[in-house]
């Protein structure tokens, strides 16, 4: 962090730099030339981290008009515009938590800068006495993954510096504790991500100390599976409220079932040779 | 198979309990190192950072570490580190690692104090050296020398340092950073068992029930003991209780049971509570048949200032009238509301004011009778304590009230074992040695002490704080094995094992840390060096010290391995070997003592700090130090004609008759421990680095680290210190002292584990210590008999009161620091903030607040503030939601940062019976940068 500049007044010449690439990569639509070369980073990207309340990436990709303003805003450096040759698509924000996490902050000064709504201000904010406020906890820029091979804490290494860095500590990122049995008198303490609560704000990814970060933030979309609502945790009162929502849809197709029945039974002379 | 998971479970918990507690003697390991496996060596070493002394193993290929592992045959940490330890094999190649002599030199390239910094010569450094120490000499005796010493020295390097210093030029003025860390500790342990250490050892943690952590983070400070404490917890999670104590909410309240906020200092009032609660209310627990036969009651003054400077002299200096708001009360406070009830047994009420005349005596105590320690305590109810106690404004003084009886019950229960731990919080504490003394009252009171599983364990808090500071001695005070040099016969003995004419040593052992300091800002040191630590950094009211450094008429030496703030405040610097590039020994919280050899050549020209103490002591000869000197309070007398009556000439330097002498020499430089490794002080080594007399360095030729090692321990043998020889400790993973007949011991002064308590015959405990075991009996205000009374075997209880510390929260300064320390970094982060994924694991230090503090001040997460004090002001970041949340009205900044420099913040009182800096509280005020 030594190398955040906090005065917002000062546009870093970095940023200058960013604002004037992007607004000339939107210039060069025009020309086509610069364009085509990098037609492949104009498209959504599955893996990108994007700034809070960024839309799904479909969207957020249709409203952003690449003017930088979340990157201007932004007091950590940590969000930059995409510049050629990264593929990503050019000139929309994003950020990279291994070297500038989201430090989260509570006025989350990227988001009502925003004018078209890409970064859309009602998906971090929440309502606090009957006013909507912003609230960076609710932001869900991806989800940490750790890989329990490469995290020394399932060796039994007492490290869980991502657990320390989380800003949403004992919730997003738990310790579970487990004996050691080898050693017989020394316990685990596991790093265990929690998705409700995970912002995805890389603090952890970038804390991790292994070579390559064992812990690092996907977009949700990537990062995390969907359950089905047919089956409750008879042992979670909670869980029921995945039936809120559900679908009275409910016929399942399969291959065996492809068939109308008549045709089914009315078929299958090889059954009968 | 019937076997459940859950019994499972409880057989293997208990296997695996037995085998961390039944090794007593380490079988022998294998101690040759396993060669040539790949291209690469291992070799057994220990981990360069904490009190918990981790053993691991370290893989050296072609001259460089590359890698370490745990060692899986180390008993503390069964082949785990933390992740400091984790990162052993990258903190020795830092990119700006110091690598030969430089000193402040003019365009001439002569010394000069405004100079800048130039590489010279070893030769050129040690020529400075030896110039400034004899001018300083001439001014002001051996009390114009001062030494920054080390909890981090390898025992051979503190050794080094101590005889030459006190042997050598005749000077006390040694004291080791250990001061701000264990000081009080020891005064402690010497105050109630006459002698230093703990009783008990890790295994306590695997056989207690329950875990008390009073201001210890061990989850973050000692994460490996924490680890075996989350086992202890998880073998029987309905049985072990663990409890947490302290000013803020850190990691270790996430395992705990019970957490107890409370108010800064008022650790003093619940231990009262607790001992009252016992006392008055359930005096069935009271283990009447230990008390009777080992216990006597003491007590002391209450009046002993808070070991500042006095107001004449900080007035003389030209200390600022803010400063003086809080240094005159060194010479009288007003009692406050909060402190008048618990001091009720001095007769004092609220508003009386208190004059500190007895600041000189606090060392001074006294037997008193139970029944008056019983008087002492009644003001102790749990209305007061919970009232004063109470750390977190958002907390009900009810729920409060329970947790502090849920606290007292868990110590009271009967065939519950309780084993209490503790670190900074209570060592640096402006009482200190007090709350020392009561945890020790507690666990006496229930006999629930000296045994396996229970008792009072201080913590400690560097490698080798216990194993160099405190064992070897570099304490001002200190000659090895807890011997004095104010007691005569302590001076005797140490003359006989030096080879030293009667009289050469200097009773006077004044010159703390802190006094250092203070005689380097008045002008009385005049020349210091500093060794294995960063004492411009470390040290509370920082902007003083570094001022006088650099302003006046001065030399400052610094030896490191890294360019750090002292580095920059010094005129030379020394550049010096790193743990693994030479031959050592730490001794660990549980009186483990592990030796390494050699692993690699130093970077550079560096060369390890025995090597230039050693060195030094070629520059003095016995005429220039050995004849009348003034010292504090009288002359120390010319002892030169003895020493020539011994057979010395005038004309031997110190290097002579300390360490080439015909002992030492006695150790063959070619020795089969040291064959295939090593040994730069020995034999030289292929870098061919020009020497202190600007000749290719060659080496000792005798085996320097063997002698020093054979020598240091005739000190302890036969007095309860017994170490092995250096021979056996390159064989094992460590023992713990007194290591007898080859076995070492694991619960002292208890008769069934502890051969010196056998030997008492005094039952089943033996408090055999021998210091200040005969006292004069009084009442609780003062002592009434001239005569002493012996205290032969007998530890004591301790009466001793809350009291406020000299600096609180008030109007303009309206919030307590603490300062401390965080899990990735190491003190003033030299080492750990040169290992990248450290540093950027935690590149700056925060500063950690309550999140409606921020709010109330107008402060956003991660704005830039100033944390003010009557002393210095520092900028850091806003942390409201971090590893440590602080109640309101506290804020919490860690010190390894020196851009963060908080030590300029702090203040520098101290307790007054340890003089150990209290590091964990002053008023601040804070506002936007």
């Amino acid at each position: 962090m030594s190398q955040l500049n906090h005065e917002k007044a000062t546009i870093t010449e970095r940023r200058r730099f960013l604002s004037l690439m992007a607004q000339s990569v939107g210039l060069s639509a025009l020309g086509g030339l610069v364009w085509t070369g990098y037609i492949e980073e104009a498209k959504a990207s599955p893996l990108i981290l994007r700034p809070p309340g960024a839309l799904y990436e479909n969207d957020f990709m249709r409203l952003c008009i690449k003017c930088g303003q979340c990157v201007e805003a932004c007091p950590y450096d940590t969000l930059r515009l995409a510049v050629p040759g990264e593929n990503k698509p050019l000139g929309t924000p994003f950020f990279i938590p291994r070297e500038i996490p989201c430090h989260m902050c509570t006025d989350i000064p990227c988001v009502p800068v925003c004018p078209t709504g890409a970064l859309n201000k009602s998906s971090v904010s929440s309502i606090k006495e009957g006013k909507e406020k912003l609230d960076i906890f609710k932001a869900k820029m991806g989800l940490a993954v750790v890989d329990t091979e490469s995290c020394i804490a399932f060796w039994g290494i007492q490290c869980d510096a991502c657990y320390r860095a989380c800003p949403v500590m004992d919730s997003a990122i738990k310790l579970e504790y487990r004996r050691n049995t080898r050693t017989g008198k020394h316990a685990y303490l596991i790093p265990i991500v929690s998705s409700d609560t995970c912002t995805g704000c890389g603090l952890c990814e970038r804390a991790c100390v292994t070579e390559k970060a064992a812990i690092h933030v996907l977009p949700n979309e990537v990062a995390q599976g969907k359950l089905g609502a047919h089956y409750i945790k008879g042992w979670e009162k909670a869980d029921e409220k995945r039936l809120e929502n559900v679908s009275q849809e409910v016929t399942t197709h399969t291959k065996r079932s492809e068939k109308k029945v008549e045709d089914y039974l009315n078929s299958g002379e090889d059954l009968f040779k | 198979m019937s076997l459940s998971r859950r019994d499972f479970l409880k057989t293997t918990a208990a296997a695996s309990a037995a085998a961390a507690v039944g090794i007593s003697v380490p079988s022998e390991l294998k101690a040759a190192s396993e060669h040539a496996e790949a291209g690469w060596r291992w070799d057994k070493a220990v981990c360069r950072f904490c009190g918990t002394g981790c053993g691991i193993m370290v893989a050296t290929k072609e001259g460089k570490i590359v890698a370490v592992k745990g060692d899986p045959a180390a008993p503390v940490n069964r082949g785990l580190n933390c992740i400091k330890g984790y990162f052993n094999a990258k903190i020795m190649y830092g990119a700006d690692r110091l690598k030969q002599p430089l000193l402040r030199v003019n365009d001439k390239g002569e010394f000069d104090k405004k100079g800048q910094f130039k590489p010279v010569s070893w030769k050129r450094a040690f020529d400075e050296m030896e110039k400034h120490i004899k001018a300083a000499f001439k001014a002001g005796g051996p009390e114009a020398i001062g030494v920054f010493g080390s909890g981090q020295y390898t025992i051979q390097e503190g050794y080094a340092a101590a005889k030459l210093m006190k042997a050598g030029f005749r000077a006390n003025g040694i004291d080791p950073n250990a001061r701000h860390c264990m000081a009080s500790a020891v005064v402690g342990f010497m105050q109630t068992f006459g002698i230093d250490e703990p009783a008990g050892c890790y295994d306590d943690i695997e056989l207690t029930d329950t875990i008390v952590t009073w201001g210890a983070n061990m989850a973050e400070m000692h994460p490996i003991l924490w680890s075996r404490v989350s086992d202890r917890k998880l073998t029987a999670p309905d049985r072990v209780k663990v409890v947490n104590l302290s000013t803020y909410t850190h990691r270790c309240s996430d395992l705990a049971d019970l957490e107890i906020i409370f108010s800064p200092s008022t650790d003093l009032a619940i231990w009262n509570y607790i001992a009252r609660e016992i006392v008055y209310n359930h005096p069935e627990a009271i283990d009447w048949d230990f008390v009777k036969k080992n216990i006597v009651f003491a007590t002391g003054f209450a009046n002993i200032g808070y070991g500042m400077r006095t107001e004449a002299e900080a007035k003389k200096l030209g200390y600022s009238a803010k400063e003086l708001e809080i240094i005159k009360k060194e010479d009288a406070k007003v009692i406050s509301e909060k402190e008048a009830p618990g001091l009720a047994h001095l007769g004092v009420k609220a508003g009386d004011l208190m004059e500190m005349k007895n600041a000189d005596k606090a060392i001074l105590h006294w037997e008193i009778s139970f029944e008056d320690f019983k008087k002492a305590l009644e003001p102790y109810t749990l209305d007061y304590v919970a009232k004063i106690a109470k750390g977190d404004p958002n907390e009900s003084l009810d729920a409060y009230k329970a947790k502090l009886k849920q606290l007292a019950d868990l110590y009271i229960e009967k065939n519950r074992k309780v084993v209490s731990f503790w670190t900074m919080g209570f060592n640096q504490h402006q009482r200190g040695t007090w709350v020392n003394e009561q945890s020790y009252m507690v666990h006496f009171l229930l006999g629930k002490q000296a045994k396996p599983g229970e008792g009072a364990f201080s913590l400690t808090g560097q490698p080798s704080a216990c194993g160099t500071a405190r064992e070897v001695g570099t304490f001002t005070h200190r000659l090895p094995a807890d011997m004095d040099v104010s007691i005569p016969k302590h001076r005797e003995i140490s003359e006989k094992i030096w080879n030293l004419p009667a009289g050469t040593l200097n009773p006077m052992g004044y010159q703390h840390i802190m006094n250092i300091h203070r005689q380097i800002e008045s002008g009385k040191i005049k020349f210091a060096w500093v060794n294995v630590c960063n004492p411009y950094q470390d040290s509370a009211n920082a902007n003083h010290w570094i001022k006088a450094a650099r302003e006046l008429d001065n030399f400052i030496v610094c030896s490191d391995a890294y360019p750090g703030i002292s580095a920059k405040v010094s005129d030379l610097i020394l550049p010096s070997a790193m743990i693994y590039e030479k031959w050592g020994s730490y001794g660990n919280a549980e009186r483990r003592t592990q030796h390494w050899r050699q692993q690699v050549l130093p970077v550079g020209d560096a060369m390890s700090d025995t090597w230039q103490w050693v060195e030094l002591s070629k520059r003095f000869t016995i005429a220039d130090v050995w004849g009348e000197q003034t010292i504090k309070g009288g002359k120390l007398p010319s002892v030169i004609e003895a020493a020539k009556a011994m057979g010395y000439k005038e004309t031997d330097t110190l290097f002579d008759v300390l360490f080439a002498n015909s002992y030492f020499k006695s150790f063959k430089a070619k020795d089969a421990i040291g064959e295939g490794f090593d040994n730069t002080e020995v034999f030289g080594d292929s870098r061919g680095v020009a020497g202190s007399d600007g000749k290719e360095w060659k080496g000792y030729g005798f085996f320097i680290q063997k002698a020093i090692w054979e020598e240091y321990r005739k000190f302890g043998l036969g007095h309860g210190h017994d170490l092995a020889d250096f021979d056996t400790y390159h064989k094992v993973r460590g023992l713990k002292w007194p290591v007898v007949d080859g076995k070492e011991t694991q619960w002292r002064f208890n008769a069934k584990y502890d051969p010196y308590a056998a030997k008492e015959n005094n039952g089943d405990f033996a408090f055999y210590g021998t210091f200040a075991k005969a006292l004069k009996k009084g009442n609780l205000q003062k002592p009434t008999t001239e005569e002493t009374f012996p205290l032969k075997n007998k530890a004591k209880i301790f009466f001793r009161p809350y009291m406020d510390p000299c600096e609180m929260p008030d109007k303009e300064y309206d919030t307590w620091l603490c300062t401390g320390r965080v899990l990735e970094h190491w003190h003033s982060g030299t080492m750990t903030m040169r290992v990248p994924e450290l540093y950027r694991a935690v590149p700056e230090a925060l500063c950690y607040m309550h999140p409606s503090d921020a709010e109330a001040k107008g402060f956003k997460q991660g704005d830039l503030i100033w944390v003010e004090s009557r002393r210095g002001s520092v900028k850091a970041r806003v942390e409201t939601r971090g590893r440590n949340r602080t109640p309101r009205g506290l804020v919490f900044v860690p010190w390894f940062d020196e851009k963060v420099f908080i030590n300029k913040v702090c203040l520098d009182a101290t307790c007054p019976l340890s003089k150990q800096t209290d590091y964990k509280k002053c008023a601040v005020k804070l506002y936007k940068a």
